[in-house]
């Protein structure tokens, strides 16, 4: 009995306040949001406002009874749990009903439940249980074989089910991974290819790839250190450029300028790595192999963007990169919502006083975009003021995560905050035009049971093995 | 511990970097943009155009001459619409499937949540059935405007009409916006800022289906729309109505004025038009036929027709030869009848002419010789000829005298630099230019400025700006009585007698002259013309004012084709002074009135 009131003791009550404080804001932004004059209480249940204090309700029941529970349960009840929602991800696609063209919904009564929502916790239990266990080696590739399938598992699931959002949450358990010691590389060079992929389709692949030649110029210049041979290189490579050129102007093979620039980059490419193996000059070898490949990549995209991806794909992300500017079109949604926020001005309209969201020109108002209900109402305060209560809970759950004594806690702690992250990064950098327009919820925020109940119960989880850390010690 | 921990200080700093990066942009939308906020109220901000009722147009006895009818424009808010019976609404509308297919793309075109017209101005009987089924068009509703409407058809060309403004009126005056109605021509046009009122506008918050959800600012920003103003015009619709009938199937014009007050009592031009077939659905086509009129119906012959004074010019040459001292009213000159030269005489009469009896029988030799002592009295021509052409134009003529009527034609004194260019400075004399002895020549006047000239020898010696509008109502619905200027001939008035004599002696003296223009108990004082016209018959003109002492109506008759001065216009110019001044016609003239009706001349030539 003392250990169970021990629970209540060192559970976190501030990151529990952190909890009830955003659910308690969400709530209002709803009520704000679906906000009319015939039906002004915030219990009328036909509303969604209504509906939400009930999901909240329960929210707080589950999340007492994840609390009450022995927090051995879910370390032992990891992979069954993981199990069982891969079963249901896949009785979603053969049983589900479909929901704005995502086949992701249970429809249980006039309840809707989406399996996606909680496949988030389960990989993360899942993964935690494993980069915890004793076999796991980060080096070795069998574990990370491992890795991959537990991932992508639930990943290729929910892309089948069309609800690409959900899925593209996965990719963030690459940086829990980078936490447990995952070379990184790994994150380098993502980054380096979401660069060079936004440059090919902003700046065109050719001009993105002379920078790229311009920049191996100026590393090797770096690596040999030798001003001299630098310039006589380059002049080598223009003078195979300008051959290349040449022939094609003359013989009219009409090769485009992008092939042109990529065989002079092959062929004085060969010609270096010669150069450099013979005065075994590693640095400068590997120069030249990282820009053929990055030639190979911008090659790729644009071929990928222009066939792998669908229309409605290709101008979402277009009108991000602002290649492409139809505010009436793909860019509606992002423009409207950047009207709503930043017509809320540093004070904001005030509650209940917001009209573009109101007289609902900001669509998905109560769920994927309630921030703009936030930035309206309460300007540039609520706005600063709300990513400040993110920042707080992620620095918190990471602060938390640190202290526990066992490798599973710590991991799940770290899925936990970076699920939250993710979520948090791309819903509000969608609603300001820094995201692409995906349709993933603001945790505690977004109208929707599911996803509140699935983001209570990952966390809750967390402060339960968090609150018992002291009786883990021989795990 | 592990020894990847110090990871946990990337992570961390990763995600406050994107937190930063949030605020920074919010601060940017939020408190440095202001254009975000102009797009949210544009959002939400519907203005709703209020048009108020154009102002009415009476006569100068009360008389209505125009006022306005509801007429309805059929909208439609395109995304609003669902699936109904075209061809029943077809029906009802009286148009084709494939006109309300046309006019539906048009307006999904414009707009899928504003809504534009499909159908405009139905008739109020057309909108009876329409009204009656509109509950079975979702998306469909009836916005009422006012027409014009015309009570007695009368005076299309003074009144002018209303139409949908141009892209020209638009640029012109950033009050008009596309869709809105403004005064043609005419009094529509010069007092369309009375006539029109102000439009007013509530602001609505309209939601992203554009439905209304309220006004605005508690209705702070809105306008309420003022009413147009009234006026009150200087016609008598029942004179006019008279001279319009007298005209039918003439071409041609009367102008009457009241001398003392400059108003005007008629201003008709034949072939003319009901300006009610102006108005309405079918004003496109129609006008278009009325502009192709090979007849010009469109145009108003009254101000803007250039023709020759004819003899009715003499009545000046004596006025200003007797101003400038080269006769006296006893002065004689010899007239050899047809064997005169250069200019024959075309009336017989005893050879020897002074003043009256020059006027009288419009004797040609007379006035040539007339016209020579003045010109002959300076050094050169030229010289002579300005002082000429000064007293000439102090008439009103070769200038606009007034400002309410655009079409309205300066006519054409010419200078005297215009005569040295055809025969060279100094190497012309009075008698090169003799034909403006007798109205003939290069001077060119229109029936109005006619008019205006008879008012100026019945005033003996001044003239009010010829008007239209006698009052417009002002703010305070009273109404204001417009002032004109008051203009002095360069005459004196001792002159006016000889010739106001030799005027009524050509209504009641002269043999071939206008014999039929006695009216009994009104002393009429006229002068007939016969303009020459080498494209068919001669035109008939006369002008006269009336009664002789505290004259009430000057007039001018111009009939093409109408052969000589006395054959029509001065039976016709009779008519209406008697109407006018005695209410009716006598039985006696009721075969003249008759006659001057069923005369048709609208074949240019006539037999003698």
């Amino acid at each position: 009995m003392a250990k169970r009131n021990n629970v209540l003791a060192n559970l976190d009550w501030m990151t529990v306040s952190l909890y009830l404080l955003m659910m308690f804001l969400g709530w209002i932004n709803i009520y704000a949001a679906v906000y009319n004059d015939e039906h002004q209480s915030i219990l009328d249940f036909s509303q969604r406002y209504g509906k939400q204090a009930i999901w909240i309700v329960a929210a707080i029941i589950i999340a007492v009874g994840i609390v009450v529970i022995d927090s051995r349960v879910y370390v032992s009840f990891a992979y069954p749990i993981y199990a069982l929602i891969i079963l249901l991800l896949v009785s979603v696609l053969l049983f589900g009903t479909e929901i704005k063209g995502a086949r992701s919904w249970f429809q249980v009564g006039s309840l809707a439940l989406q399996p996606s929502e909680f496949a988030k916790l389960a990989t993360a239990l899942a993964l935690s249980k494993y980069l915890s266990s004793f076999n796991f080696k980060i080096q070795s590739f069998k574990s990370l074989s491992i890795v991959a399938l537990i991932l992508l598992l639930p990943v290729i699931l929910i892309f089948l089910q069309n609800d690409t959002g959900s899925a593209i949450v996965f990719f963030v358990f690459l940086l829990v991974l980078y936490r447990e010691g995952m070379t990184g590389t790994v994150l380098f060079f993502g980054f380096l290819f979401a660069i060079l992929f936004i440059l090919t389709l902003v700046l065109s692949p050719l001009n993105t790839a002379l920078i790229l030649v311009f920049g191996a110029f100026v590393a090797s210049l770096f690596v040999t250190r030798n001003y001299k041979e630098s310039l006589r290189g380059l002049a080598i490579a223009c003078l195979i450029y300008s051959l290349i050129w040449g022939t094609n102007f003359l013989l009219k093979l009409d090769i485009e300028g992008m092939n042109i620039l990529l065989y002079s980059v092959i062929v004085s490419a060969l010609l270096f790595s010669i150069y450099a193996l013979r005065r075994r000059l590693k640095n400068l070898l590997l120069i030249i192999g990282f820009l053929i490949g990055s030639m190979l990549f911008i090659l790729s995209v644009d071929y990928a963007f222009n066939t792998v991806l669908e229309k409605h794909q290709q101008s979402r992300i277009n009108e991000l990169l602002g290649i492409e500017s139809n505010p009436l079109g793909a860019g509606y949604n992002v423009n409207q919502s950047k009207i709503a926020i930043g017509s809320g001005g540093f004070f904001g309209k005030g509650f209940l006083n917001g009209t573009q969201t109101k007289f609902d020109f900001v669509p998905e108002q109560s769920t994927d975009f309630i921030f703009c209900t936030v930035g309206e109402e309460w300007g540039f305060l609520g706005t600063t003021f709300v990513i400040g209560l993110f920042l707080l809970l992620f620095t918190r759950i990471i602060r938390l995560a640190e202290k526990q004594r066992t490798k599973f806690s710590r991991i799940y702690g770290y899925c936990v905050a970076c699920i939250l992250f993710f979520h948090f990064a791309v819903n509000i950098g969608m609603t300001i035009g820094l995201a692409p327009v995906i349709g993933i919820p603001l945790p505690f925020f977004s109208y929707g049971g599911s996803s509140l109940w699935a983001f209570t119960i990952l966390l809750f989880i967390f402060l339960r093995l968090d609150a018992s850390r002291f009786e883990q010690l021989g795990y | 511990m592990d020894t990847y921990s110090k990871r946990k200080d990337f992570l961390n700093a990763f995600f406050i970097l994107i937190g930063i990066i949030f605020v920074l942009r919010m601060f940017g939308i939020q408190v440095i943009s202001s254009e975000y906020k102009q797009y949210a109220t544009r959002n939400i901000l519907r203005p709703e155009v209020i048009y108020p009722a154009r102002g009415l147009v009476y006569d100068r006895n009360g008389k209505l001459l125009v006022q306005n009818k509801a007429a309805y424009d059929l909208m439609v808010t395109p995304r609003e619409v669902k699936s109904f019976d075209t061809l029943e609404m077809c029906d009802i509308l009286d148009i084709t499937k494939e006109e309300l297919i046309e006019e539906m793309k048009k307006a999904r075109s414009y707009s899928p949540y504003k809504p534009s017209p499909v159908v405009k101005q139905i008739s109020p009987e057309t909108y009876a059935p329409l009204q009656e089924k509109l509950y079975k068009y979702p998306g469909f509703y009836v916005q009422t405007r006012t027409l014009r409407e015309y009570p007695r058809g009368l005076a299309g060309h003074v009144l002018g009409y209303v139409s949908e403004v141009t892209q020209k009126n638009i640029d012109a005056n950033s009050y008009y916006k596309s869709g809105d109605y403004i005064g043609s021509q005419g009094l529509e046009e010069s007092y369309e800022e009375y006539l029109r009122g102000r439009k007013g506008i509530n602001h609505f918050l309209v939601d992203v289906h554009n439905r209304k959800k309220g006004s605005y600012n508690e209705g702070k920003m809105d306008t309420s729309a003022i009413l147009g103003k009234n006026l009150i015009a200087t016609l008598d619709a029942d004179l006019q109505e008279y001279a319009e009938m007298l005209l039918q199937n003439k071409k041609g014009s009367v102008v009457a004025i009241e001398p003392s007050t400059g108003e005007v009592l008629v201003c008709a031009s034949a072939p003319s038009y009901d300006p009610n077939i102006l108005v309405g659905r079918g004003r496109g086509a129609l006008y278009s036929k009325l502009s192709s009129d090979t007849l010009n119906p469109l145009i108003n012959r009254a101000i803007s027709a250039f023709y020759s004074p004819g003899s009715t010019f003499k009545t000046i040459n004596i006025l200003v030869a007797l101003q400038e001292n080269a006769i006296t009213p006893e002065t004689c000159f010899h007239c050899s009848g047809k064997a005169s030269s250069p200019i024959k005489c075309t009336h017989s009469h005893a050879p020897t002419v002074n003043a009256q009896i020059g006027i009288r029988e419009s004797c040609n030799p007379y006035f040539w010789n007339v016209f020579r002592s003045t010109i002959g009295k300076y050094p050169n021509a030229e010289k002579g000829y300005n002082v000429w052409r000064n007293h000439v134009m102090s008439f009103g003529l070769g200038q606009k005298i007034n400002h309410e009527m655009s079409g309205l034609a300066p006519g054409l004194i010419p200078e005297s630099e215009s005569y040295n260019k055809m025969y060279g400075k100094g190497r012309w004399n009075a008698m090169t230019i003799r034909s403006l002895a007798i109205g003939q020549g290069e001077v060119s006047v229109t029936p109005f400025q006619m008019a205006n000239m008879v008012a100026v020898i019945a005033n003996r010696g001044y003239y009010i700006e010829p008007h239209l509008v006698r009052s417009v109502q002002e703010d305070d619905n009273e109404y204001r009585r417009l002032e004109f200027v008051k203009k002095q001939s360069t005459i004196d008035q001792k002159h006016f007698r000889v010739l106001i004599d030799g005027m009524q002696s050509v209504v009641e003296e002269t043999s071939s002259g206008a014999y039929n223009v006695l009216v009994d108990s009104i002393t009429i004082c006229g002068k007939t013309g016969t303009i020459q016209n080498p494209h068919g018959s001669d035109h008939s003109a006369f002008i006269a004012f009336a009664p002789k002492e505290n004259p009430k109506i000057a007039i001018s008759v111009y009939i093409e084709n109408g052969v000589w001065g006395a054959r029509y216009a001065a039976p016709i110019a009779s008519l209406i002074i008697e109407k006018y001044l005695k209410g009716k016609i006598p039985p006696k003239h009721l075969a003249k009135e008759q006659r001057m009706r069923d005369a048709n001349l609208l074949n240019s030539f006539q037999p003698k």
